[in-house]
């Protein structure tokens, strides 16, 4: 049976219009609303009210920007906050007469993260138009792969943790439906005061890979936790940066409730989603604002509606020009992309004109779930732990190097890591890059503690002191403050004494 | 009389021992430019750096060093092609005034190769039309209008409006390079093919025009009308020319990912072709309603020729042909909607006025950039590419595109080595006669023999054979296999000698040098 995330029911419920902004005035007369998870496999259980329990349901569709040093058709370079139109190729502002030239090297992040998610690559995918007028979209189209693309049928398995404690932690599985390549388009700036608008086309033709995950999630968490999970994926492949802050990562969420035993209910999709924090936010407010407004009588539209991240809640996009008719058509200028494995490979094939994706299948890194596993194993350490060290960049490198600079036991070494450095890192703001105490330094504290050199009270004394990052060494630190352990029997007995004498002389 | 004859044989001679100078060359096509100017041939003549090329070309010859056959040639290039630092058109207020950054790969190539660039040709709106009357700039007159032949021939109405009612046009959309050919002011001209936009020009003008086959020439730079089946087409004085020509632009561009990988070697043609072993097929269908009686006894006279070489003539079916013009028009409407949509006002071209909101201004732009012909075929398009209209029109044009192409397959797998087809249904019309129709109804008739192999991808190439009764031009369109274009261009060459066309005899040409200019003077086939 498939474990429940979300405390395996979602009894995540709540007064009506009770500090929830956008939520109808006034109590709700029924007060109280169950809502079922729809874990697949998994009992829905009844409404505490004794009413069907709602069942949400959550898709999502993700699209990471492509690591590659030059966009997806065009020579021009990918860089993140250059000068405006400093980056922007011929093609890449639609002069007449240009072609789109593919990049290799897109297309081989595109198959390592489709290999990486249990996808099958398709061996021959197709390019697309899909024509929409935007001032940030020069070509009044955007290629993309509608109709075949290139890696179908995946899965991504995620944890997270039940009711916040991190003992609990339960796996669950999402479905990809495909991983599409695509072109990013510019960015445009309005300026409403002067009724103009300014537009940048650095980013316009950058390689995307659209992820699309099914709607196998039932709240904003497990939300959050997917998405957490393939940027940690995507990251160690360098397939794509997956920076939220920056861009390279964009989550919208497919959003609808449903009663068990009905059909899913009218969906909406959420987009202006710019951090994992916000994803869970927004996930969790429009389900609840679904229920509501189904609750009194509603229905829910099918639009899209934005995050507000200073409000907290969600609200519909003005869309000007209504449903769109994207009208897709084949890219002519693209001939089909075709991808070979070693059996498929002909032998008269210059090898830099193909990609064999058995060759890139050898060469994937070790991914987030092999690595925890492999911590766990390797360290003895508890799984939960595996999943904060990978969390966080550099941590799982830094608690290694330690390791192996130690005699103490990786066990205890994972406290100190994980208590002492991190919750300090986290208090300032800092990442592991930028920690004052290197692991070395660490590495010599935990080792004057392991010879019982100094006492643990002491170490923490010590690893105060290595924060303000003076450039002492632990010992000399322990020196001058003279923390030292005493351990000479003698040395202690006269000091007792001495103690004693003063106490006699008073 | 030293310069008759082709590039290769002659011209190229004659300026690698120095009987005449690139400038000279140069120099003389641009007075007969001016002369000819109410051809309305050119667009813009970019006398300035012609001369410029023409004396970089004469300093190389004087080294010693020319680059090759075209170095020093002057040559003409339709104004859809980019040309980096001269204005790039394509007959539209769009992109009046607009000044490419770069040049189209078949430009770079004859640059490359020391082709001096006179100018940019004159053609339809964006390509769209088959009679080079649509453009901006001004419908291109035919110069066998004012030739000598066609003057005996016809009958004045009234003796003060002969000239200007009685010119013919020269078919289109590459009108204007062909009669750049046509009346000396160059030596070869580029033209694109989408449905016969080379081919049809080059029959009306009597001059050779060339569609190599989809993928063996770059695209890159040319400004698309149907990405799928435009190629860049080749319009010369004679198929050896042509040849030239083929060799010096074709091959593997990493710019245009839909050109073929292969190399591609230049050939040159065989003095005495041999056509005795050759299987020729003459399709039923090209039999078409319309098809003047003139045409169709040139069509088998030129069949006999073939028999009577000893080469095997068969007729032979396509039966898929009947739906092409029909298929054709939902393709390159849906093509054309998707393409012209980058044409919005903001990064290049002519930009509205309007500025209450961004989609008032794209409106504005729009309806003020193109022209009927232009906007009713990004409307078609745009409704044949429509979610609920996408599989009933669009897919299903593709499909029969598909059946289309394999009647060709079936007929080359059947042994056929080439087919033998008229180009057009009759000689050129006169251009107020020409008008009366609206230019779709015109494209559906004048693209009917020409556009099946755009939908096949094939090389075809125009041959000029004879003149009408009306002392017009007449072409013949010879069919080959993917990629066989030398076969193609050797039996384009034996019949082009088999049927001595007749040199035009224009006032304006033989008031300069002729003797730069002219072909070997013949009887006439008919």
């Amino acid at each position: 049976m498939a474990a429940r995330g979300c405390g395996g029911v979602w009894r995540w419920a709540r007064q009506r219009g009770a500090g929830w902004p956008g939520s109808g005035p006034g109590p709700s007369p029924r007060g109280q609303r169950a809502v079922a998870c729809n874990a697949r496999g998994g009992a829905v259980p009844a409404g505490k009210s004794g009413l069907a329990p709602w069942i949400p349901v959550v898709g999502l569709e993700i699209h990471a920007q492509i690591s590659s040093n030059s966009k997806l058709f065009s020579g021009s370079q990918v860089q993140f906050a250059a000068p405006p139109n400093s980056l922007v190729s011929f093609f890449d502002a639609s002069l007449p007469g240009t072609l789109p030239v593919l990049n290799r090297r897109c297309v081989e992040a595109a198959v390592m993260t489709g290999l990486a998610l249990n996808c099958s690559i398709n061996k021959k995918s197709l390019f697309d138009r899909k024509h929409y007028f935007y001032a940030d979209l020069p070509a009044g189209y955007q290629i993309t792969q509608q109709r075949v693309p290139i890696a179908v049928n995946g899965s991504l398995s995620y944890s997270l943790c039940i009711d916040n404690k991190m003992s609990q932690m339960v796996t669950k599985t999402v479905r990809i439906k495909q991983i599409q390549l695509e072109q990013d388009s510019g960015k445009s700036l309005h300026d409403d005061t002067r009724s103009q608008t300014l537009v940048d086309l650095n980013r316009a033709g950058v390689g995307l890979m659209e992820v699309v995950m099914e709607p196998d999630m039932c709240c904003g968490e497990e939300a959050a936790a997917a998405v957490r999970e393939l940027q940690l994926i995507l990251q160690t492949l360098g397939s794509s940066q997956a920076v939220m802050a920056e861009g390279q990562l964009r989550v919208d969420a497919n959003v609808s409730v449903h009663h068990p035993g009905e059909p899913y209910g009218v969906r909406t999709e959420v987009k202006n989603i710019n951090s994992m924090r916000f994803l869970a936010k927004a996930v969790d407010y429009e389900i609840q604002r679904q229920i509501e407004e189904l609750e009194n009588g509603g229905t829910i539209l099918n639009e899209t509606r934005a995050f507000d991240s200073k409000l907290g809640c969600t609200v519909p996009m003005r869309d000007k020009e209504g449903k769109q008719d994207y009208r897709f058509m084949p890219e002519p200028n693209l001939p089909p992309l075709i991808l070979y494995d070693t059996k498929s490979l002909p032998d008269n094939m210059n090898h830099q004109q193909v990609i064999n994706i058995d060759w890139i299948h050898e060469r994937l890194p070790d991914l987030p779930s092999v690595k925890r596993e492999k911590l766990v194993e390797q360290y003895g350490i508890l799984p939960e732990h595996s999943f904060t060290l990978l969390n966080e960049d550099g941590l799982a490198e830094f608690f290694e190097t330690v390791v192996k600079q130690t005699q103490m036991k990786p066990k205890k070494v994972i406290g100190w890591i994980l208590n002492d450095l991190f919750s300090y890192l986290k208090k300032h703001s800092l990442t592991v890059k930028e920690s004052p105490v290197s692991s070395f330094l660490l590495a010599d504290l935990l080792n004057l503690l392991e010879k019982k050199e100094i006492s643990s009270t002491a170490a923490k004394r010590v690893l105060a002191e290595l924060w303000k990052g003076e450039g002492k060494t632990p010992l000399e630190i322990v020196k001058e403050q003279k923390l030292e352990l005493l351990q000479d029997q003698k040395e202690l007995e006269q000091i007792c004494q001495a103690v004693i004498d003063g106490q006699e002389n008073e | 009389a030293a310069l008759k004859g082709g590039l290769r044989s002659q011209v190229s001679a004659a300026l690698k021992e120095g009987r005449v100078t690139p400038t000279e060359l140069c120099q003389r096509c641009l007075a007969l430019i001016k002369s000819t100017k109410f051809l309305n041939a050119y667009i813009t003549v970019a006398e300035e750096t012609a001369l410029k090329q023409a004396k970089e070309s004469e300093e190389r010859y004087k080294r010693g060093q020319p680059l090759g056959i075209l170095d020093g040639i002057p040559v003409a290039v339709k104004d859809n092609f980019n040309t980096a630092g001269i204005e790039t058109t394509c007959a539209s207020n769009m992109l009046k005034g607009y000044i490419s950054p770069y040049n189209a790969t078949v430009v770079q190539k004859l640059l490359d190769q020391g082709a001096v660039l006179l100018g940019k040709t004159n053609l339809d709106e964006f390509a769209m039309g088959s009679g080079s009357t649509d453009g901006v700039f001004g419908p291109v007159r035919n110069p066998w209008s004012y030739s000598k032949q066609y003057k005996e021939k016809s009958v004045p109405k009234s003796h003060s409006e002969d000239e200007e009612s009685d010119w013919v046009i020269t078919g289109g959309s590459s009108g204007g390079s062909a009669a750049a050919v046509s009346s000396f002011t160059c030596f070869a001209a580029l033209g694109s093919d989408t449905g016969g936009s080379t081919r049809n020009p080059a029959a009306h003008c009597g001059v050779v025009g060339l569609k190599p086959t989809y993928g063996l020439i770059s695209r890159h730079g040319l400004i698309p009308l149907v990405n799928s089946m435009d190629v860049p087409g080749i319009l010369t004085r004679c198929v050896d020319d042509a040849a030239v020509l083929l060799g010096s632009l074709a091959g593997h561009d990493p710019k245009d990912s839909t050109t073929i990988q292969d190399d591609f070697r230049p050939f040159e043609l065989p003095d005495l072709p041999d056509v005795s072993k050759l299987s020729i097929g003459i399709p039923k269908e090209y039999h078409a309603p319309g098809l003047s009686s003139e045409i169709l006894a040139l069509w088998s006279k030129a069949a006999d020729l073939f028999k009577n070489a000893g080469a095997k003539v068969v007729e032979v079916s396509l039966p898929h042909t009947r739906y092409s013009i029909v298929c054709y028009h939902v393709l390159c409407t849906a093509e054309v909607a998707s393409n012209m949509a980058r044409f919005d006002g903001l990064e290049y071209g002519h930009r509205s006025d309007k500025k209450e909101s961004t989609e008032s201004m794209y409106a504005a732009t729009r309806r003020e950039g193109f022209n009927d012909v232009v906007r009713g075929r990004i409307l078609s398009g745009n409704y044949f590419l429509l979610k609920q209209n996408s599989e009933k029109y669009f897919v299903k044009a593709l499909k029969v595109r598909r059946l289309i192409a394999n009647d060709f397959v079936k007929v080359f797998r059947s042994g056929v080595d080439i087919l033998l087809t008229p180009t057009t249904l009759s000689d050129a019309a006169p251009y107020m006669e020409f008008i009366q129709e609206d230019n779709r109804t015109r494209s559906a008739q004048d693209d009917i023999l020409t556009q099946a192999a755009n939908m096949a991808g094939l090389p075809a190439i125009n041959v000029p054979t004879a003149l009408s009764e009306r002392g017009l031009p007449v072409g013949l369109q010879f069919i080959g296999r993917s990629f066989q274009e030398k076969q193609l261009l050797t039996v384009a060459k034996w019949f082009e000698k088999q049927v001595q066309f007749p040199m035009i005899q224009l006032e304006e040409v033989k008031r300069h040098d002729s003797s730069v200019f002219q072909h070997q003077k013949s009887a006439s086939f008919s």
